[in-house]
């Protein structure tokens, strides 16, 4: 059992690009923590540099107490389930799983008992003698979950776990991952870049962008609260509506209220379509453009009467103007059609002009 | 795939079997001959069908030899030519399977230029430096001996190239499991790497085989012993003198003979031949 | 060139390029480059002194008839070796690529030559056109040919030249028939609703996109016929009669035995680094064509 700790966390490759800025972010014992991120953002970086696969070029890891910036990858008490699972090919599924326990010189009856146990646990129990290639997707990433397992390290690391694996499978390993982590309740560290999967595993979220953190966090606390406008729009489908706060539009509506934010931020589903205004909320005029019916929900796309820029660019933007908006049911006004749709007070999110700053009104 | 019709099929069947009697019309021969009587061959009186003497010239060419040439039973140059296959094959396989892990696997100073080396090589077959080599075994007093056919022989450039062309498609989550696993530079190599490579090592074993039973020019040169000459080196041998003293059904016996192992390879293992083949050229 | 995941051991990776590394440079640099000094030195005819010539070694050979007359010789043995078998193995792989029953005992009756040591190539064919006791010889002269490859110079040639075409059949053929097999076959059907014949199919689709393969047997040949036939002329002609069957590397090899000039030897050897030097230049040329393409 152990908590891990980064501290000030740095990595420069020897080319003098900086993959990782500075990242402190500290999980408790048996937490599930994810880095979440678009690709490139440094998190995979990260998970390597926990697991000993990256040297760390400044900055401190700390897994249960001790400080293993040195320590061989081996000796760090860590298992690891790679995004290729990288079983070996020639090894049974048995002896995949017994591998690392070998090299440790741990007795073969202990051994036998643990994959045995793992299996059990995992459905793996018929297939111990196959060869990896003779099991589908899904069985293979349960025998990368068993080999990690069997070793009872103090910390799990998963590097995008379930990328390879079709939409179904995925959403059904996911909720597998997260009872057994509760069940071993061992600290776990899983890196991903799909924000649901994120959502639903995280005890600890964590956002990173450009080899920063963005922000730290509860899940919901991040959807709720999110610190910048990168996590704004990067937590949640489809994303936040951001739209400039310095827009006739919108500052007359909002008044003196709005202070020095440069930015608004809605959420689709915090629209309602109304003729009211609530005050000190904000209501815009928009023209229909499309329409998505997926059974509880439709989504409407519609363009602003006045033709503001939209601020920020961010991971799945729209085009600027554009505006989404998230209605139950499947009852949606027709394409061409000219809507008001408003959202209260509390609902707004505003930012610093650069988007780097929430402002709590 | 066009289908064709009959007719053109029967005749790629019918140019097929032309190709075939081609390529085995040769070897047809030195077998019929190898079952025949000397003076029968000699006076140019050779049969096409064969003849009655097939235990008692094989008896004599594998454990007597020919009576004038070369003495030496043919059982001993086989044993020879055996020796010497294995030890390049071997020899090549070994020391280029741990040059190329070391050259993918590790970042040291020189790698580079020590790879290049390795692969200039290529350019440098034994032809091109026939004596300056012969006068280095010389030194080494080598000559006569398996270490000299064999030693000289067994750097290559095509296995290291081959090897490190098949290590640089193994992922590299492979050796980060492995180092999580706990498994340092030689049990990831013996473990994961070796085990790996299985199948690319016996087609490179089928061709290095088959290479090294089959050379000629090195062991002409550093052999002079006549217990030590390999079996191409016997054959030629058998026919230097007089073509009225040459017995043609025993050389054409060790003919046989030396095509034998070489040949039952290539058919018996011919998936791996392929592959070999194709690998080792690319 | 090199991977991301790798072990930081610092001695480990020079002991494991150690032993290719000690044979490289005692048995491969260590010769090529005494070949490379000798052929600037003199020395006298008792081998007392050496002095030191420049180029003098290889203007003697190039003012020297015979040796341009070898280079010749070499170069055509190469193209007639490499024309012949060539051609012969793409019909064979035309006719097994297509689909018959038993084709795979086709290739296997086909390959196995290839295992054939050329000394005892040279054996095989030498007995059946042995003026004397060839049972083909036989046949020639009841044609009314005077065949006698021991005392007449073309006919040892083209001797020569069958028996090494013959034994690259087998290599030839295997490789036409991997290149054919590459071919999509929905292309050939395309051409096929294009209105195009077997014949003019083959000519104007499967051959110009079996080029790469063609180029590179011939580069393959080529440097077989230099090097690989050095085992079938030695068993069957010596390079006789005259010195109508002597290729380069046999002409290296005999005047070496003999020991007589140590620095023409050398220039002759360096000389023929240089050609595989550009050979192998060539061929690596087309296998990066072949990767871009």
């Amino acid at each position: 059992m152990a908590n891990v700790t980064l501290r000030n966390v740095r990595k420069t490759y020897p080319g003098g690009f900086e993959a990782i800025k500075g990242v402190d972010v500290d999980v408790g014992d048996g937490q599930f923590c994810v880095l979440v991120g678009p690709s490139g953002c440094g998190k995979s970086t990260l998970l390597r540099m926990v697991a000993g696969l990256e040297t760390v070029t400044g900055g401190e890891i700390d897994i249960g107490g001790k400080i293993v910036n040195q320590v061989e990858p081996a000796d760090r008490d860590i298992a690891m389930v790679f995004q290729n699972y990288a079983l070996y090919p020639h090894m049974s599924v048995y002896n995949n799983m017994a591998y690392g326990l070998r090299n440790r010189g741990m007795k073969e009856d202990e051994i036998k008992s643990r994959v045995e146990e793992a299996a059990r646990v995992l459905e793996l129990s018929p297939m111990l003698e196959r060869k990896p290639r003779q099991l589908s997707g899904g069985q293979r990433q349960r025998v990368a979950m068993g080999r990690a397992i069997v070793r009872q390290p103090k910390v799990f690391l998963f590097d995008e776990p379930l990328s390879n694996l079709d939409a179904k499978l995925r959403i059904a390993m996911r909720v597998e991952i997260r009872k057994l982590q509760r069940r071993l309740n061992t600290t776990s560290i899983y890196v991903t870049h799909d924000q649901l999967e994120a959502m639903t595993l995280a005890d600890i979220l964590v956002v990173m962008n450009g080899g920063q953190v963005e922000q730290v966090g509860n899940p919901l606390a991040i959807y709720e609260k999110p610190a910048t406008t990168f996590v704004a729009s990067f937590i949640g489908a489809p994303p936040m509506n951001l739209m400039s706060a310095r827009a006739d539009e919108i500052k007359s509506q909002l008044g003196g209220s709005a202070g020095e934010a440069g930015i608004v931020g809605i959420r689709p589903e915090d629209f309602v379509i109304t003729a009211d205004s609530p005050a000190g909320g904000v209501t815009l005029p928009l023209t229909v453009e499309a329409i998505e019916r997926v059974g509880a929900e439709t989504f409407v796309y519609g363009a602003r009467a006045h033709d503001e820029q939209r601020v920020a660019a961010t991971p799945g933007e729209l085009p600027p103007g554009e505006i989404i908006v998230r209605i139950p049911g499947t009852a949606a006004p027709a394409i061409g059609e000219k809507i008001r749709v408003a959202a209260v007070r509390e609902k707004l999110h505003l930012f610093s002009g650069d988007g780097r700053k929430r402002i709590e009104a | 795939m066009v289908e064709e019709e009959g007719f053109r099929r029967y005749v790629a069947h019918i140019i097929l079997w032309i190709g075939i009697a081609i390529v085995a019309f040769p070897v047809y021969i030195a077998i019929i001959a190898s079952t025949q009587e000397n003076a029968l061959i000699a006076n140019g009186q050779m049969s096409l069908l064969p003849g009655g003497h097939f235990f008692e010239v094989y008896y004599q060419t594998i454990f007597v030899g020919t009576t004038g040439s070369t003495r030496e039973p043919v059982g001993t140059m086989m044993l020879n030519s055996l020796v010497m296959a294995l030890m390049i094959a071997v020899g090549k396989i070994a020391i280029s399977i741990i040059s190329a892990y070391a050259i993918v696997y590790f970042r040291f100073p020189f790698r580079m230029p020590i790879f290049w080396l390795i692969f200039i090589t290529l350019m440098l077959p034994v032809e091109v430096r026939i004596y300056p080599t012969y006068k280095i075994v010389a030194d080494l007093h080598m000559l006569d001996s398996y270490a000299g056919l064999a030693l000289p022989l067994i750097a290559s450039a095509t296995a290291t190239l081959l090897f490190r062309q098949f290590f640089m498609t193994v992922p590299d989550e492979l050796l980060e499991a492995s180092r999580i696993d706990g498994a340092g530079p030689f049990r990831f190599f013996w473990d994961t790497l070796l085990p790996l490579s299985r199948t690319n090592m016996a087609a490179l074993f089928v061709i290095l085989f088959i290479l090294g039973w089959n050379q000629y020019l090195w062991p002409l040169l550093i052999t002079t012993r006549d217990d030590m000459q390999t079996i191409q080196i016997g054959i030629r041998k058998m026919i230097t003198t007089s073509d009225a003293l040459t017995e043609w059904p025993l050389v054409m016996a060790t003919a046989v003979l030396a095509m034998l192992p070489p040949v039952f390879v290539v058919v018996v293992m011919q998936k791996l031949f392929v592959r070999g083949l194709v690998e080792t050229e690319k | 060139m090199q991977k991301q995941a790798i072990f930081q051991t610092k001695l480990l990776p020079y002991a494991l390029v150690a032993p290719q590394l000690a044979i490289v440079l005692i048995f491969f640099y260590w010769p090529a480059l005494q070949a490379v000094i000798q052929s600037f030195l003199l020395q006298d005819a008792f081998g007392l002194s050496t002095s030191f010539v420049w180029f003098e070694n290889y203007v003697d050979l190039f003012k020297d008839g015979a040796y341009f007359e070898a280079i010749v010789r070499t170069f055509f043995f190469s193209f007639a070796i490499a024309v012949s078998s060539l051609s012969f193995a793409l019909l064979l792989a035309v006719m097994a690529d297509k689909p018959l029953r038993g084709s795979m005992l086709y290739r296997t009756l086909l390959i196995w030559p290839y295992a054939v040591a050329p000394p005892v190539v040279g054996v095989l064919w030498i007995f059946m056109l042995h003026p004397s006791l060839g049972v083909l010889s036989r046949y020639l002269r009841d044609m009314g040919v005077d065949w006698n490859p021991l005392l007449n110079g073309n006919q040892a040639a083209s001797l020569i030249i069958l028996a090494a075409a013959w034994k690259q059949i087998s290599y030839n053929f295997l490789f036409f028939l991997a290149g054919l097999q590459s071919i999509p076959k929905s292309v050939l059907e395309a051409a096929a609703i294009d209105g195009a014949r077997p014949m003019r199919r083959f000519w104007t689709v499967t051959f110009p996109l079996l080029s790469p393969t063609i180029f590179f047997l011939l580069v393959v040949n080529i440097v077989y016929a230099f090097f690989d036939t050095f085992g079938i002329i030695d068993t069957m002609t010596r390079g006789g009669p005259g010195k109508s069957t002597e290729t380069l590397v046999y002409k290296v090899y005999t005047e070496g035995l003999l020991g007589g000039n140590l620095g023409s030897s050398a220039a002759q050897s360096v000389i023929l680094m240089i050609m595989v030097v550009a050979l192998t230049a060539i061929q690596f040329r087309f296998v990066e064509r072949k990767v871009t393409y």
